[in-house]
Parts: C-alpha cells; sequence; structure tokens
C-alpha cells in the first residue's frame, strides 16, 4: 500500500480513483498516565505519556484507512490528511482521510 | 499561609526544572539539526530543482506531547492581565515544533527529500480548569527516494 500526502504516488501514475477513505479513533487517557501528567506540568518537558498514547492511536486509524481502501480493491492512498481534535476533557480524536486510487 | 508556602514551592521547583529542561531541549535539537540538514524538508508538491527518477514515495510523521512549567504558566498567566506577547509560550511552541520535524526526519533516515511537510498543532488537555497545560504538534510529508542516489547515499 502506498501512501502520500500529494496529489500523486512520485514516479507511479495513477489509473482508477475509488473516492474518500477514512480512518478515526477516540482514545482517552488513563489516570495513571493522567496523574504523572499533572507532576510532570510542574516541571514542564516532554508527555512521554502522551506522545506514546497519540502515537498508537494514530497508527491504529492509519491503519483502519489502509484496511478500507483495501477492502475498495485500491494500492494506494494519496492526499492524506491528518486531524486532531480534542472531543472531551480527557479523550482525543484522531481522524485520517485520504483518497484511495489504484497506481501503476 | 501553607497554601502560599506549596505555591512558593511549586514556583521555585517550575522555574529551577523547567530552565534546565529547556536548555537542554535546545542543545539536543540543534545537535540534531546539524546532523539532518542534509535531508531537506519543504512545502513544495514537487522535488526541487533536480529531475532524477523516483524509486519510491512513503508517508512519513512525527509528533511530539510538551508541557509548560508552572513558573510559566503563572508568569503567562500575569501576561494575561496586561496583553503582549506571552514568551513563555512561543518557546514551548518553537521547541514542540522543531522536536517534532526532526523526529519525523529521523523516521526516514535514507531519505532523499521530504515534501509537503505540514505541521499541526493542537492542544490536549483543555478542560482542565484554567491549566493551559500541553500542547502536541505533529509533523507529517512525504518521503521520497531517488533511483541512484539512495545508493551513493549509503556509501558515503
Amino acid at each position: 500500500m502506498f501512501v502520500s500526502n500529494i496529489e500523486d504516488i512520485p514516479g507511479k501514475t495513477i489509473k482508477t480513483c475509488y473516492g474518500i477513505v477514512s480512518g478515526s479513533t477516540v482514545r482517552a487517557k488513563h489516570v495513571g498516565r493522567d496523574i504523572f501528567a499533572s507532576i510532570k506540568n510542574i516541571f514542564g518537558g516532554e508527555l512521554k505519556g502522551y506522545t506514546e498514547l497519540l502515537g498508537e492511536s494514530r497508527d491504529e486509524a492509519l491503519g483502519r484507512m489502509k484496511n478500507q481502501a483495501q477492502q475498495l480493491g485500491a494500492n494506494a492512498i494519496v492526499n492524506v490528511r491528518f486531524s486532531t481534535s480534542s472531543v472531551a476533557a480527557g479523550a482525543a480524536e484522531i481522524y485520517v482521510y485520504g483518497t484511495a486510487v489504484t497506481v501503476e | 499561609m501553607d497554601s502560599l508556602i506549596i505555591f512558593l514551592v511549586l514556583l521555585a521547583l517550575g522555574f529551577v526544572f523547567g530552565k534546565l529542561a529547556e536548555s537542554r531541549h535546545y542543545r539536543s535539537i540543534q545537535a540534531r539539526e546539524e546532523m539532518l540538514v542534509r535531508l531537506p524538508a519543504t512545502s513544495c508538491k514537487k522535488p526541487m530543482g533536480n529531475s532524477t527518477p523516483i524509486s519510491h514515495a512513503e508517508l512519513v510523521h512525527g509528533h511530539v506531547v510538551i508541557s509548560v512549567d508552572y513558573f510559566k504558566q503563572i508568569l503567562a498567566g500575569l501576561r494575561n492581565l496586561f496583553g503582549g506577547t506571552i514568551q513563555a509560550y512561543e518557546t514551548l511552541l518553537d521547541r514542540a515544533r522543531r522536536e517534532a520535524v526532526l523526529r519525523l526526519k529521523e523516521s526516514c533516515p535514507t531519505a532523499n527529500e521530504i515534501l509537503n511537510l505540514r505541521i499541526e498543532t493542537s492542544s490536549i488537555s483543555k478542560g482542565g480548569g484554567d491549566r493551559i497545560g500541553s500542547v502536541e504538534v505533529l509533523a507529517y510529508g512525504t518521503a521520497i527516494y531517488y533511483q541512484q542516489a539512495s545508493s551513493q547515499h549509503s556509501r558515503s
């Protein structure tokens, strides 16, 4: 599966287009990480727990998008965009979308 | 009285550790930026200036969550009364963005160029009362590998 965030896959040509595919996850941070993060808030610096959490959810969202594209019979996704929004205090939604195509 | 002491202790801890963490982070950012200077990242959609055939391309991303320290939060709160630039947050966002781009580059060290780099910022811990807390920065782009340049690169 080729994935890119420009309009085409460099070095390949697009044959057919299948339309939008997307994947999303909503994840909450667990209490342990929350407590640790609030301590870390005093000293400043990177919140590794949250970095990991968001990384995992982004990979999951990407995986779901790729599955959807595979089901359509596509072999590439172009023009991928990420967006993050906090739906409630303590939970974040990660949304990934792109256009499924076949390339040669 | 007790709460005042706790407040002052937190303020002092934030000041000392926050300063240390920030200068350490800036040093590591600078060192790594120098190492990765040969891998350019652009916001253009086409490779710049040369027409070497491309062997393959892939989506790459890097992200980081960074929080401010207690001292800077209080400082920024005071700033809010008078208005003006809040330098404490400017350096925080600067560090977060540079770190995210560095992680993106470190995830594909053998690439030749990164196209269409996009940077997105979101604050993930709202809702915590008056605490502004932490920001997440995500950088993503398309890494491209040139056909014969990749073999040249592995020799150097």
